[in-house]
């Protein structure tokens, strides 16, 4: 694998940094919401 | 038909997707991995230099940004025409990431035309017409979120959803249709030397997996919270 850019790697490192990020992000956003949900969901059936 | 309608059952869908899940998460890290290892070590492109490594990310973000529109547009017909159970649910859970897959194809777009064109942003059809579809997402989201009685705001988020599918023919035929910066299609005409078409369709695959994973978590999470919301109000504290 070659990681040298050259001049170009103003542009290349952003690009991957930001895709990267917002993925991530994404993903952890979705999980999170994902066991918030459940959480409350298994609180309120043993309420019921 | 008669197969979706089977799945459209909440209860049918949480058992199939949470069988699915694992095997769409695996597959995305691997597709995304691959793609990172070959796309790494392929040679620089003779024209574009190493920039052509931008590629791998922007194509399959601008990709997946449509096929989601598509798919908000298809689910949004089910609603409307056949009253689908999960259709609204599945519309509107999809809508954040097409946004977000959207904002990368502009991002990264612009990122790749600063070195190439010597522009970030200019207003020729692709770009502009992509800027849209930004908005059409935003204004989609805007739409579930501003009427408070459910079952309208699902109504008239479907109608914007279908109306704003125009646009999406208008992204795909742009570069054929008006002078554009932008260049034409390269991955179905051939134009691409193979040791850049693996890496840029096996990234596309992870994309498309990671978009499917992450939607299912998302309609998931839109049931059980619905479930929460009627317990609530059948008075459980």
């Amino acid at each position: 694998m070659n990681f040298d850019m050259g001049a170009y790697g103003a542009y290349i490192w952003p690009a991957y940094g930001v895709s990267a990020l917002a993925l991530i992000g994404a993903t952890a956003w979705a999980v999170a919401a994902w066991r918030r949900a459940k959480t409350k969901l298994t609180e309120l059936e043993k309420k019921k | 038909m008669q197969f979706l309608f089977r799945y459209a059952n909440p209860a049918n869908f949480m058992r199939l997707s949470a069988a699915v899940l694992p095997f769409t998460a695996i597959a995305t890290v691997l597709c995304i991995a691959t793609a990172l290892y070959l796309g790494f070590s392929a040679p620089p492109d003779y024209q574009q230099g190493r920039t052509v490594l931008i590629m791998f990310i922007h194509v399959p973000a601008a990709t997946v940004a449509m096929s989601v529109y598509g798919a908000i547009a298809v689910c949004s017909l089910l609603s409307l025409v056949w009253r689908h159970p999960l259709s609204d649910i599945a519309a509107r859970a999809a809508a954040p990431f097409g946004a977000l897959f959207t904002a990368l194809g502009l991002i990264t777009g612009s990122l790749w035309g600063k070195p190439m064109w010597g522009t970030y942003w200019v207003w020729d059809a692709r770009l502009t017409s992509f800027l849209l579809l930004l908005f059409l997402y935003l204004g989609y989201m805007a739409l579930w979120n501003a009427i408070e009685d459910e079952t309208r705001a699902a109504r008239a988020a479907a109608i914007l959803a279908l109306v704003g599918a125009v646009n999406i023919p208008v992204i795909k035929f742009s570069v054929d249709w008006w002078n554009t910066l932008h260049q034409g299609e390269s991955v179905i005409s051939g134009k691409l030397a193979p040791v850049f078409l693996a890496p840029l369709l096996i990234m596309m695959l992870g994309y498309v997996l990671l978009f499917l994973t992450l939607w299912m978590v998302r309609i998931r999470t839109a049931i059980v919270e619905r479930r929460a919301r009627n317990l609530m109000q059948a008075g459980v504290p």
